[in-house]
C-alpha cells in the first residue's frame, strides 16, 4: 500500500478564493487577508475559531507572512513550498493534521505575488551553483513534450498544433464564464494557433497566465462538518509524489508521459476507491501549466487511452459539455497561476462545483472530482492529485 | 631535440563576408569572408577545441608543459591556460603558462612548448595558441582579421615534424599597440613598420634560420610568412623570389589572419600535405620576429590529423549579419530580455564538480553499468550508492531525443535551443545547442560536445559543455 489515506474523515467547510490578474494596487499581505476573510466567511467562523495555518508561497521563508497581516494570535504557522503543487501541499498537510485528531478546524492557504518582480514569466533565483545547469525557461522546459509526444504518435506538426490550441481554446472558453478568471473572454484558435512563440511549438497562447492571487480552505473532521455548512465536500483522497529525477538521466524516459503523475494518480484512485477514472471522475481541475502538460496529463491520469487523448481533444471530451470537462474554471491558461495559489484554487472550482455555485460553468449533477498539480518539469517534477465528493 | 607529434585546428562555424562589412558601413568592397568566434567561444574555448583534436585518442600522462598563446586573453590575474588543463582534464603536474600581449605569443608559444619537451627527457609539451581578432568599424583590422585557434603536441618520441632549428630576434619599435581596457588597437604609419620593422626582420630570421640549421632556401619544401600586415608579407615573398607554390596560402579570403593563432594554423596546413624529409620554414613577424625549421618525419606518412582545416573550412555558415556581429564582439549594446540576469557560477560548486564542469566527466555505475550525467551519488537504474566510476563523456557521440527552441530564454543568440541528447552507448543530459540553425533541427540528428563559455555574470565567465551538430 502507498499510503493508507483518510477517505471520508476530512472535509472542506469554507473556501475563499481572490480573483487572479495583475493586481498593481494590492499587496501580499492584501490578498492574504482578502482570500483568509472570504474562507472564515464562506465556513462561518471567525479568525480565533481556527486552530492551525498551513501557508503554501515561494519563498517568504516562515509562517509570519501569515500571521502578521492576519494578527493571528500566537498559533501555529506552517510554511510550505513544493513548487508550482505548493498550495496543494498546503492542503495535504492541513488536511492529516485535522485527521490525526490534533486540531478540530485548521486553514490551508496559498498566495503568490509575481507581476511585482518586473520581468516577464516565473522567476526564481537559484542557489549557488557550478553554473553547468541550462537556463532554460518553465515554457521550453515543457516544450519538450510536444516533439516527443507529436513524433511517438504519428502527428505531424500542423495537427500537433491544432491540438495545443483546441486545449487553449477550451480553457479560455471556460474561463471566459468565470469572474475570477485572470482572462475573461473566448480567444479564437485562429489567434491562438497564430500568437508569437515562445518555445517551438508553444506561442505565448500555450502559456498559462503570470498573475497575482490567493485561495483559501477551512478543514475540519468529517463529523463536524455539518456543524459549519450543510453543503460540507468531503477529501476521498490525497496523493503526493516527488520522483527521482530521472527523466534527464535515464535514456528510458521518452518525455510523452509524467511517471510521478501516474503513481499520484494511481495512488488517489486506489485510496478514494476508483477503478474506472475516466466514468467514475465527473470533472477535473488538471495542471495545464502549458497545452502539452494537459495533453499528456488526460493520459497519465487514466481519462484517455496511451495515445489517444489529442484524438478525445479534437472531438471535444475534455470540453466543459464533454464526457469529462476538465479545467471548467479556466485552468491556469485563463484563471491564471499564482504559484502558491493554483493547488488551492483548483479545490475552490471543486468547492463551487460540487455545492452547485459554479454558475454559468455548472456542470450537472457531479459525484466525483479530481484535482491535479504538478511542479518542476517533464522527467523531474512532483505531482499531486487529490479527489473529493460529497 | 624535440618535434612536433600531433596538430590540431579549429575554425569557428559562423563566417561574415567582407561585403556585408562594407555595404552597412557604406564603405564597399572587401573580398572573401572572415572567420567569426560565436557569442559563446573566446580564444580559451577555441584553444580547447583545436586542443582537443590534436590530443584526441592519445595518453596525455607524459604532458608536462603547457603554454597557451594569444592576443585576447578572456582573464587578467588568472590563469587561462589553466582553464584549458582543465577542460582537458590533463593531469595535475603541468606547468601551465598564459603568452600574451603580442603577435609573438603565437609562435612563442610552440617555441616554448619545444623546448620544456626537450629539455623533459620522456616528457611532452603542449602549444595551444588561439585569437580573436577586433578591429574598430570601418578600420582595415575588422576586415582583415579572423578566428582561429591551433595546438601542437611536443616531444621527443614518435615525432612527425623534428624542429632544426630556430630563430628569435626583438626589435623595440612603434607599430600596433593597445592600451589595457582598450577596445581596439592603434598602429603607427605603416610605412615606417614596413620598412623599419618588419621588412629587415623577415629577411634576417630568413638568413639566420637557413644558415643555423646548414640549410639553402632551395632544400624548402613549404614556407609560411606570417604576417599581419599582407603588404609584409608579400614583400619578403617578392625579395626572396620565394617561387608561389612553396608559400603556404594564408587563408586570407576565407579566414582572415588569425592573430598569434596564424602561425600555427598555416604550420598546421603545411603539416597535413607534407611528406617525409619536407622541410618547412615557419616566420612570424611583429614585435620582432620568431622562426621554425622543420622537417618531416618517416612517421608523418602515417599520421592523420583528427580533422583537417578544409574540414572546419566546408563547415560553416556565412550568413551572419554585420549588426549580429558587433552585437556578439560586444561593440553593438542591446535590449536586454526581461527576464533577470544569469547568476555567476560560484566557486565552491565549480571546484567541487570540476572534472564535471571543465572535462565533461560523469559517472558510470559499476553495479548495473548504467552511464548518468552529471555524475551522481546513487545510481537512477539500481539504486546502489557510491558504486560510481567516472567517465569522460566530451568525445563521446550523440543523437537529440527532443528538443526545445526557447525564445524567452537569455542568450546573445536567440532563440536558445536546448535538447535532451542520448550518447551512443549509453547516457543522458540536457544540453545547450551552438553552431545550429533552429529551424533545422528534429529528433535523431546526431551531435557531439564542444567546449563553450555559457555566458559572463558577475564578472565570472561560466564555461561548460554544449552540443553542436556534428562537424
Amino acid at each position: 500500500m502507498a499510503s493508507n489515506g483518510i477517505r471520508d474523515r476530512v472535509a472542506i467547510v469554507g473556501m475563499g478564493c481572490t480573483a487572479f490578474g495583475e493586481h498593481w494596487n494590492r499587496s501580499l499581505d492584501d490578498l492574504l487577508v482578502e482570500a483568509a476573510e472570504a474562507a472564515f466567511a464562506s465556513a462561518g467562523v471567525d479568525r480565533d475559531r481556527v486552530d492551525a495555518y498551513w501557508l503554501g508561497t515561494m519563498g517568504n521563508l516562515s509562517g509570519l507572512t501569515l500571521s502578521e497581516p492576519l494578527k493571528i494570535q500566537y498559533k501555529p504557522v506552517t510554511h510550505v513550498e513544493n513548487f508550482c503543487a505548493t498550495g496543494s501541499e498546503a492542503l495535504r498537510n492541513a488536511a492529516y493534521a485535522v485527521a490525526c485528531g490534533a486540531y478540530d478546524c485548521v486553514m490551508a492557504i496559498g498566495v503568490e505575488k509575481l507581476k511585482d518582480s518586473g520581468f516577464s514569466g516565473l522567476v526564481v533565483t537559484p542557489p549557488p551553483s557550478d553554473g553547468t545547469q541550462p537556463a532554460m525557461t518553465a515554457p521550453a522546459q515543457f516544450s519538450f513534450l510536444a516533439p516527443a509526444y507529436f513524433a511517438k504518435y504519428g502527428l505531424d506538426a500542423e495537427t500537433g498544433k491544432e491540438v495545443l490550441s483546441r486545449i487553449a481554446y477550451k480553457n479560455h472558453a471556460n474561463g471566459a464564464k468565470n469572474p475570477k478568471a485572470q482572462f475573461r473572454k473566448e480567444v479564437p484558435l485562429d489567434q491562438i494557433r497564430n500568437s508569437p512563440r515562445v518555445a517551438d511549438p508553444l506561442g505565448i497562447m500555450d502559456c498559462s497566465g503570470v498573475s497575482d492571487g490567493s485561495a483559501a480552505a477551512i478543514v475540519v473532521r468529517a463529523e463536524d462538518a455539518y456543524k459549519y455548512t450543510d453543503k460540507p465536500i468531503f477529501i476521498k483522497a490525497l496523493s503526493f509524489i516527488a520522483g527521482p529525477a530521472a527523466g534527464p538521466l535515464s535514456q528510458d524516459y521518452d518525455f510523452t508521459t509524467f511517471p510521478e503523475v501516474v503513481a499520484s494518480a494511481r495512488d488517489a484512485y486506489e485510496q478514494a476507491g476508483v477503478k474506472h477514472p475516466a466514468e467514475e471522475i465527473s470533472m477535473a481541475e488538471v495542471h495545464d501549466c502549458f497545452t502539452p502538460t494537459e495533453l499528456v496529463l488526460y493520459e497519465d491520469l487514466g481519462f484517455a487511452e496511451r495515445g489517444g487523448a489529442w484524438r478525445d481533444v479534437l472531438s471535444g471530451a475534455f470540453d466543459l459539455d464533454g464526457r469529462l470537462p476538465v479545467n471548467p474554471d479556466g485552468g491556469l491558461k485563463s484563471f491564471g497561476h499564482p504559484i502558491g495559489a493554483s493547488g488551492l484554487r483548483m479545490m475552490y472550482e471543486m468547492w463551487l462545483q460540487l455545492r452547485g455555485e459554479a454558475g454559468p460553468r455548472q456542470i450537472k449533477n457531479p459525484k466525483l472530482g479530481l484535482t491535479h498539480n504538478l511542479g518542476g518539469a517533464p522527467g523531474r517534477c512532483v505531482s499531486f492529485v487529490s479527489v473529493v465528493g460529497r | 631535440m624535440a618535434g612536433i607529434v600531433s596538430f590540431g585546428t579549429y575554425v569557428p562555424f559562423h563566417r561574415i563576408a567582407r561585403k556585408t562589412i562594407g555595404q552597412t558601413l557604406g564603405t564597399g568592397g572587401g573580398k572573401g569572408e572572415r572567420s567569426v568566434a560565436a557569442y559563446d567561444e573566446d580564444t580559451v574555448t577555441m584553444a580547447v577545441e583545436a586542443a582537443r583534436d590534436c590530443l584526441r585518442g592519445r595518453d596525455t600522462s607524459a604532458i608536462s608543459a603547457l603554454y597557451f598563446g594569444t592576443t585576447e586573453p578572456p582573464y587578467f590575474e588568472k590563469l587561462n591556460s589553466a582553464t584549458i588543463h582543465a577542460a582537458l582534464d590533463l593531469p595535475a603536474g603541468v606547468r601551465c603558462l598564459d603568452l600574451t600581449c603580442s603577435l609573438r605569443a603565437g609562435l612563442g608559444s610552440l617555441i616554448g612548448a619545444c623546448e620544456a619537451a626537450a629539455a623533459s627527457g620522456s616528457g611532452q609539451a603542449l602549444a595551444a595558441m588561439s585569437d580573436i581578432r577586433i578591429g574598430a568599424p570601418e578600420g582595415a583590422a575588422e576586415q582583415a582579421g579572423g578566428d582561429a585557434a591551433a595546438a601542437f603536441l611536443l616531444g621527443r618520441r614518435d615525432v612527425i615534424a623534428e624542429i632544426e632549428a630556430t630563430y628569435s630576434e626583438t626589435a623595440e619599435f612603434l607599430s600596433t599597440w593597445r592600451l589595457p581596457g582598450e577596445r581596439f588597437s592603434k598602429a603607427w604609419e605603416e610605412r615606417f613598420a614596413l620598412t623599419q620593422g618588419w621588412g629587415p626582420l623577415l629577411a634576417n630570421a630568413a638568413k639566420g634560420l637557413l644558415s643555423r640549421a646548414g640549410v639553402a632556401p632551395g632544400d624548402l619544401a613549404a614556407v609560411v610568412v606570417d604576417a599581419a600586415n599582407a603588404r609584409a608579407s608579400a614583400a619578403f615573398i617578392a625579395q626572396m623570389k620565394l617561387a608561389p607554390e612553396l608559400v603556404v596560402d594564408p587563408r586570407l579570403d576565407v579566414v582572415g589572419h588569425s592573430g598569434a593563432a596564424h602561425a600555427g594554423l598555416l604550420l598546421a596546413t603545411a603539416l597535413e600535405k607534407a611528406k617525409p624529409g619536407d622541410r618547412i620554414a615557419v616566420l612570424s613577424v611583429s614585435d620582432g620576429v620568431d622562426a621554425v625549421l622543420l622537417r618531416a618525419t618517416d612517421a608523418i606518412s602515417s599520421y592523420r590529423p583528427a580533422r583537417t582545416l578544409d574540414q572546419w573550412l566546408v563547415s560553416k555558415r556565412s550568413d551572419l549579419s554585420y549588426a549580429r556581429y558587433l552585437k556578439w564582439r560586444g561593440i553593438l549594446e542591446t535590449e536586454p530580455p526581461r527576464r533577470p540576469d544569469p547568476e555567476r557560477p560560484a566557486g565552491p560548486p565549480s571546484l567541487r564538480t570540476h572534472r564535471w564542469k571543465y572535462a565533461f566527466v560523469s559517472t558510470q555505475c559499476e553495479a548495473c553499468g548504467t552511464f548518468q550525467l552529471p555524475p551522481q551519488e546513487v545510481c537512477v537504474q539500481c539504486g546502489a550508492s557510491h558504486k560510481m566510476k567516472q567517465v569522460a563523456f566530451a568525445d563521446r557521440k550523440a543523437v537529440i531525443k527532443t528538443f526545445a527552441v526557447d525564445r524567452l530564454a537569455f542568450t546573445p543568440q536567440p532563440p536558445m535551443v536546448v535538447a535532451v541528447i542520448d550518447y551512443e552507448g549509453g547516457g543522458r543530459v540536457q544540453s545547450e545547442l551552438t553552431d545550429v540553425e533552429p529551424e533545422k533541427v528534429k529528433i535523431g540528428d546526431p551531435l557531439e560536445m564542444t567546449f563553450r563559455r555559457l555566458f559572463t555574470a558577475g564578472g565570472i565567465h561560466n564555461y561548460f559543455w554544449k552540443a553542436r551538430p556534428a562537424r
